[in-house]
């Protein structure tokens, strides 16, 4: 039987199995090939928080979410076309994300006695043969065995033989969609440069599950996904924090300082500092700290001494470094501090999303303590957010937070990079020693944006000490004076809220500039704000989306556009934090959209809700 | 490093700020040896930085004309890892105290011995805490009564400097506030050393634990009690030098000169580290029968190479081999596509 071809405009796969069978590599390997052929993509991976978890149990389960299309594509989709499953407790945790008449791909021996017990499933029930899978097109495959058959002479043991099953897997969804192998088979043999042996085995299996759809009689059709119309240009892949990562050595560039990041461990930000610790000949310095809080004051140790410094964390690793953070903003030194969010509060949901550390970011310290706060909304924007973060905090001598969270630090899309020749140069002087004779150098003198000058060791005449202690304006000398305390507070929040005359103007992202509803969002909400707005637009409603990158201070003319709305809805991954300060400071009656389930938004909720306030 | 073309005076070190210690601190002695010293470092005035965290110690960096940091509780040292890691050419010192450094800040304290960044600490150690007006410390022996500890304390102290040498310090020393010609042997001593030097500095806190360290310091009872330890000399203590340590295997005896033959004592070898690692164990309490006298010098001394010395050949050898960054490149990555 001869397969035919159907052509989509948008198809999701959510690749899944245990974390050792090599799922996140799957995904990521489809992802580059779609991406190569012109396809928009948006990934999303889903995986538990133990590194090995028992095998074949629910707990163990990694997911690999793809969208891909020849639409454009905000994110890695609500349910999935595709879902491939290496055994049954991959099938039992992610069967209800499968659209009706939905396609299932299942590894047979990953359904054997031994598995359904550790998905649990009944005793003698396998819902391969049971009929529940009715209402999707199942194809059954047993990989492990046609694995091993291609693999009989390559003088592999079993157990190496059967580490390649994702590639046979791979190429026979590769079949699926009539992708190339060529970027997949480049990557083994960069992988496993000094295993040849591995390359040929690999290939050789990616090879056998493309010919196996080619020559088995595959009960389905095959897909044409036709490349996206993007706009023109050069692209490549990023993920969230590899865009973090290399916005901060571009900032690194364009001011002329030298980076260092102080960091400790913590999922799901560590993989910034894993980037970060392979740009030494960038002249990156990364220390891994003995704890959160010398991750950061190491950092404040060498901003004093005149680095671009950075800390990386996520929710628990910031809650340990908010007395830091105060002392980054008594001492005025630049400093970004990079909040990967995840699930919380305390150790809460470490590999999950959430936007809930807003309030964190905002009032998480002792004292009258204003931090400026970026928020990245896409993966690739988190490298215009790290470098935005740090272009404010060396022009304003101040710490900043930048605010990304799981969903997009791990996801991916394709990244239209700019040349490093279009980016904002941010040249950093120090202070120099101009004084007069006998005059006192005033390290707490501001210029007109209220920054104070930078004057790093080593500078001859300028010697000075600085403190956490509350200081006299201009000399930084310790003051306990009443009034100069009340000066100082005001002066700080003053410089804080200045920064907004240094930001863009907030834009509307599509809709009307005036009308019945405004989305207002912020962070990684972006992609499904945007698919929902689009949708209920082409159904004639008259709503808008705006997206806020900068939480504090807010564009000058924010609230002005928040009036040309009657009504405003602010969808979050939290339980309403962006709300309660958009109402403070706007008095605008904003209603809220939450989601706490450590998952992002699907763009239908989105709809949905829109489609009810505008009754 | 170069030496300054104008030879600078300790007054050059000190700062307009009225010094706000309490009359009779034990602080002021040091801050004076420290001003002393600096001249005759051969550092320029403009490349020392003095960092501390909170306590009384840590008013410290604002008496001093250099760079200061006046930083949070327990922090200073992992200020000054970041900054010595970045600014591997600066003079970094930090002034901590026993609460600072053994309590709060204890992590960081062993982290940084360990790593050997080189940085001078100055512990004072005082066996209380000042600032907050009387609470025992890390340092302060079982049973000390103060506020916090009515009946007295019932937790087991530090011995700082066998912390120091289990966390694989590389200079391990103790001076006193009262012997201000030691105290400079021994501050130049720490800055010649590469890497991270702790001196261990016995301060008297008049006002919350007058006379900690009296047995030690005063002229009745000082040479009956301390043991000065000199690199290659026999470890000799007493009214006038009449008592000396042997080493019966590795328990540490008590004898007197006269009795034995000057090959039998302990000649005291600074890169010796299982003495020092008995040496350090020298803290019985004065007041036991037959003690040990408490040593004071430098009591272990290593060449190992520093944090920012390998970061930095890492850094050269990562420009060697793969040439200096290139923005573009690092942005663009192998796989682009163009539309």
């Amino acid at each position: 039987m001869a397969s035919t071809t159907e052509t989509k405009t948008g198809v999701v796969i959510l690749f899944a199995g245990d974390s050792g069978d090599g799922i996140q590599l799957t995904g990521s390997q489809f992802s580059t090939s779609a991406a190569l052929f012109g396809n928009d993509i948006s990934t999303f991976p889903n995986y538990p928080a133990e590194i090995r978890a028992p095998i074949g149990t629910i707990a163990g389960v990694s997911g690999f979410q793809l969208h891909f299309g020849s639409v454009e594509v905000f994110t890695a989709g609500d349910a999935c076309d595709v879902l491939v499953v290496m055994n049954a407790a991959a099938l039992k945790a992610n069967v209800k994300q499968l659209k009706p008449g939905g396609i299932i791909i299942a590894n047979m021996e990953g359904f054997d006695a031994k598995n359904l017990k550790l998905a649990k499933y009944p005793t003698d029930i396998n819902p391969l043969k049971d009929g529940s899978l009715d209402k999707f097109k199942v194809h059954e495959i047993d990989v492990t065995k046609i694995t091993r058959l291609a693999l009989a002479d390559s003088g592999l043991g079993t157990k190496e033989m059967d580490r390649s099953k994702n590639m046979f897997i791979l190429g026979y969804v590769f079949w699926m969609y009539n992708r190339s192998l060529d970027s997949t088979i480049e990557f083994l043999k960069e992988q496993f440069k000094k295993r040849p042996e591995l390359i040929d085995a690999n290939v050789k299996v990616l090879k056998a599950g493309f010919n196996y759809g080619d020559t088995v009689e595959a009960p389905m059709n095959r897909f044409e996904v036709k490349p996206a119309p993007l706009e023109k240009g050069t692209y490549r892949s990023i993920m969230g924090n590899q865009a973090t990562a290399y916005g901060f050595v571009a900032a690194s560039q364009k001011s002329g300082l030298p980076l260092f990041l102080g960091s400790y461990p913590i999922t799901p930000a560590t993989d910034i500092l894993h980037e970060l610790a392979k740009y030494k000949n960038y002249g990156v310095k990364t220390f891994q700290a003995e704890d959160e809080i010398a991750a950061i004051t190491s950092s404040i140790g060498a901003a004093f001494g005149g680095s671009l410094s950075i800390t990386t964390s996520s929710g628990p690793g910031i809650a340990l470094k908010g007395e830091a953070i105060g002392l980054a903003l008594m001492l005025e030194l630049p400093l970004v501090i990079v909040n990967v969010q995840r699930g919380g509060p305390s150790t809460g949901l470490p590999t999950k999303t959430e936007q809930a550390d807003l309030f964190q970011a905002m009032y998480g310290r002792n004292g009258e303590s204003p931090v400026p706060i970026v928020a990245a909304y896409s993966p690739s924007n988190c490298f215009d957010g790290a470098f935005e973060a740090s272009r404010i905090a060396l022009e304003f001598m101040t710490p900043v937070f930048l605010l990304t969270d799981g969903y997009i630090a791990n996801g991916s899309e394709p990244w239209k990079f700019p040349k490093s020749a279009d980016l904002k140069d941010m040249k950093v002087s120090f202070a120099k020693n101009e004084l007069k004779d006998g005059e006192k150098y005033l390290p707490y003198k501001r210029d007109e944006k209220l920054s104070r000058p930078w004057a790093i060791p080593g500078t001859k005449g300028l010697e000075h000490r600085i403190g956490g202690i509350e200081k006299e304006n201009e000399t930084g000398n310790i003051s306990y004076d009443p009034e100069n305390h009340e000066f100082m507070v005001k002066m700080r929040q003053a410089k804080v809220d200045k920064i907004a005359e240094h930001i863009p103007l907030q834009t509307i992202d599509q809709g009307n500039a005036k009308g019945k509803l405004l989305v207002l969002g912020w962070g990684s909400t972006y992609g499904s704000i945007k698919t929902a707005v689009r949708e209920a637009i082409a159904q004639g409603h008259d709503v808008s989306h705006a997206h806020v990158m900068y939480l504090n201070p807010f564009p000058k003319n924010l609230g002005e556009m928040l009036k040309n709305f009657d009504q405003v809805l602010i969808p979050e991954i939290n339980n309403g934090q962006l709300i309660k300060i958009i109402r403070d400071k706007y008095f605008v009656d904003a209603k809220g959209l939450n989601k706490i389930q450590g998952l992002p938004f699907s763009s239908e909720e989105i709809k949905n809700k829109i489609v009810s306030m505008l009754k | 490093m170069e030496t300054t073309e104008i030879k600078l005076a300790a007054k050059d070190f000190v700062t307009d700020q009225e010094v706000r210690w309490c009359p009779g601190c034990g602080d002021y002695s040091i801050l004076k040896q420290v001003q002393t010293v600096m001249p005759d470092l051969g550092l320029k005035q403009e490349e020392i930085v003095f960092i501390s965290g909170i306590g009384c110690s840590s008013r410290f960096p604002y008496y001093m004309e250099t760079f200061g940091m006046h930083s949070i509780h327990g922090r200073a040292t992992a200020i000054a890892s970041g900054l010595k890691a970045s600014r591997p050419e600066l003079s970094v010192w930090i002034v901590t105290g026993d609460g600072d450094s053994l309590s709060i800040g204890g992590n960081h304290f062993i982290h940084l011995l360990r790593r050997n960044f080189d940085v001078n600490v100055l512990l004072f150690n005082n066996e209380i805490y000042g600032l907050t007006k009387g609470q025992y410390s890390p340092a302060s022996p079982e049973g000390t009564v103060t506020k916090s500890s009515p009946m007295g304390s019932v937790d087991h102290a530090f011995n700082p400097l066998a912390l120091a040498l289990g966390a694989d310090s590389t200079f391990v020393a103790r001076s006193m506030d009262r012997d201000p010609v030691h105290l400079r042997g021994l501050l130049k001593r720490a800055h010649e050393h590469k890497g991270t030097s702790l001196v261990e500095i016995y301060q008297n806190c008049n006002i919350f634990n007058d006379g900690a360290f009296e047995v030690f310091t005063e002229k009745a009872t000082k040479k009956l009690n301390t043991l000065f330890v000199e690199q290659g000399k026999p470890l000799i203590f007493g009214e006038n030098g009449d008592k000396g340590i042997k080493l019966d295997g590795f328990k540490p005896v008590i004898v007197n000169v006269a009795d034995v033959s000057a090959n039998d004592l302990w000649i005291h070898d600074e890169t010796d580290r299982v003495k020092a690692s008995i040496l350090v164990r020298f803290f019985d309490s004065p007041k036991t029968e037959n003690a040990l006298p408490r040593p004071f010098g430098i009591f272990y001394q290593e060449d190992r190479f520093c944090y920012e010395t390998s970061m930095n050949a890492q850094m050269a050898d990562a420009i060697k081999t793969k040439g200096k960054g290139d923005l573009d490149a690092l942005i663009s990555g192998k796989n682009t596509w163009t539309i």
